[in-house]
């Protein structure tokens, strides 16, 4: 090998593992910024508790967990059953000239900036929701709904990929028997897809759980455990967001701690994407 | 004998390109009818014709009558119901990713509600049938996927006898079957004439011979020759088809 292609190769694998590098250096910058407080407080002063008073020192994250878990969830309820049909119709009943029109639609809510979200759910969903439901609006509802359509775009695509891979064979043999179109999606091809469609769900949950500019707009933000779907929470990333600017000492250290709860579930969940993936075409 | 299916005057074409050109002939019940010609002859289309498969494909139009129990499949029967009529094997054994009782269930379970029980036995009688129960008995809750290749294809025959058809169809059900399948699923064929019109797409001439009743010879979309498979193999009319079964051509 002639030496100039030495260096092109070792300049290629430094720029190759910078991407490696940076994950690890924020890894350590966050774990090293949140663990002392965490280990501090101890499980029940952290994570188990509800109370997040800074000024008086209480650190508890529970509530922003439990809204983040149901703002989520929220937003899956909505957006997969939404996504889902949309993925179906784009792959299996959708003309030429529809899909047209409807993926490139589909293409642009991805391309949408978060804060536009966040100011339509402000001036539309918001109001909305304070006109016809109990409360003021800011609430769980209104981040799910919003959050819901952050999603699609994932979901329709990654679902959307798996049901165009499942083989054509398995429709032929459907339709041979008699099924009708329907039949034939309901019963054997959404079920050879699931595996990629799981894998959507999760990743579109990754995507709602680390929205943060949006949420903060429309949710409320209050720490306090929500009751009802029409109660204003908070989500982890909210946290950080609202009170990084001013935040010192030990309730910034409280922030990164935040952050690492949040790191943590994030790689969790695409820890399970990738096994869900793996197992595609594995099925039953 | 009154024939399973007739065909009169058959065209087809795939947007202006015409694959078949006036097939007129009856296919009898209770028989094999083997399909043979080169490659590109239009057997195929012509099989996937009577169970309107190529409805599946952009660009495709018929002209003619096919009827089958007296009514026209292309106007007057709904197609739900005449591809349970009619059911298909493939040329590539294709199983649904599933348990295989439940590829067997599959159809059954499309057209009607259904017992347990019912539906227990329908699957135990159609994998009888399949000769393939011995073989799969002690493994109906795991997946197809895992059965040989030969095993597949019989598995996709049971499921077609599942829902019962009066015409079963197969497109070079054997050609990625190695030897010892292949002579299975000829032996299936020759047991399940009994039952059902059977016609058969093959490219294997001995195949053919061994297994079928009548024979169609396919050139260019064309029938060329149509009789009972003894004639067509030991005294054919046409030169073309002598040609193709002694091996000159194809």
């Amino acid at each position: 090998m002639r030496s100039h292609e030495k260096w092109v190769q070792g300049i290629l694998f430094i720029l190759a593992t910078t991407a490696v590098l940076t994950v690890l250096a924020i890894t350590f910058f966050i774990f090293s910024e949140g663990l002392p407080i965490m280990v501090d407080r101890g499980v029940t002063g952290f994570i188990g508790s509800t109370r997040w008073e800074p000024l008086s020192g209480s650190f508890g994250i529970l509530g922003m967990i439990i809204g983040t878990i149901q703002i989520t969830l929220g937003a899956i309820a909505l957006g997969v059953p939404v996504g889902l049909a949309c993925a179906v119709y784009l792959a299996e009943i959708a003309d030429r000239r529809l899909e047209k029109i409807l993926r490139p639609g589909i293409e642009l809510l991805a391309g949408i900036p978060s804060v536009v979200y966040g100011f339509f759910g402000l001036s539309v969903v918001v109001p909305f929701l304070r006109e016809h439901f109990p409360g003021n609006g800011f609430s769980i509802l209104a981040g799910s709904i919003i959050l819901a359509i952050m999603i699609l775009p994932t979901v329709v695509n990654i679902s959307e990929n798996s049901i165009r891979s499942v083989p054509g064979d398995y429709r032929s043999a459907s339709l041979a028997l008699g099924a009708s179109h329907w039949q034939t999606i309901l019963r054997v091809i959404l079920p050879a897809a699931r595996s990629g469609i799981a894998a959507s769900v999760i990743l579109g949950m990754g995507r709602a759980i680390g929205e943060t500019m949006a949420v903060i707009m429309v949710t409320g933000n209050v720490t306090k455990v929500a009751g009802s779907i029409f109660d204003p929470a908070r989500t982890l990333t909210g946290n950080i967001a609202i009170e990084m600017g001013y935040a010192a000492g030990e309730h910034r250290e409280a922030l990164f701690a935040t952050g690492v709860i949040l790191f943590l579930i994030i790689m969790v969940l695409n820890f399970s994407t990738t096994r869900f993936s793996r197992k595609a075409g594995d099925v039953k | 004998m009154k024939p399973a299916i007739t065909i009169k005057n058959l065209n087809f074409y795939y947007r202006q390109v015409m694959a078949l050109k006036n097939i007129s002939i009856d296919i009898p019940a209770n028989r094999v009818t083997a399909l043979i010609g080169p490659s590109g002859c239009g057997k195929s289309t012509f099989l996937r014709v009577l169970n309107r498969m190529n409805d599946l494909i952009e660009g495709t139009r018929i002209e003619g009558k096919i009827l089958f129990n007296d009514t026209n499949i292309y106007k007057d029967m709904d197609l739900m119901k005449l591809r349970k009529k009619v059911g298909m094997v493939f040329q590539k054994p294709n199983p649904f990713p599933m348990s295989v009782y439940n590829n067997i269930a599959y159809g059954p379970r499309l057209h009607r509600k259904i017992s347990d029980k019912e539906l227990d036995g329908i699957v135990e009688k159609s994998l009888k049938s399949a000769s393939l129960w011995d073989e799969v008995r002690d493994r109906m809750e795991s997946s197809a996927l895992g059965l040989s290749g030969g095993q597949q294809q019989r598995l996709c025959i049971a499921r077609c006898l599942a829902v019962q058809p009066e015409v079963l169809l197969m497109d070079e059900p054997t050609s990625a079957l190695d030897p010892v399948s292949t002579a299975k699923i000829e032996e299936l064929v020759k047991d399940l004439r009994d039952k059902f019109a059977i016609i058969i797409v093959t490219h294997n001439m001995q195949q053919a011979g061994r297994i079928s009743d009548y024979t169609a010879f396919f050139l260019n979309g064309e029938i060329v020759e149509y009789g009972a498979t003894r004639e067509i193999f030991h005294r054919p009319v046409d030169k073309r088809t002598e040609d193709y079964i002694t091996g000159r051509f194809g």
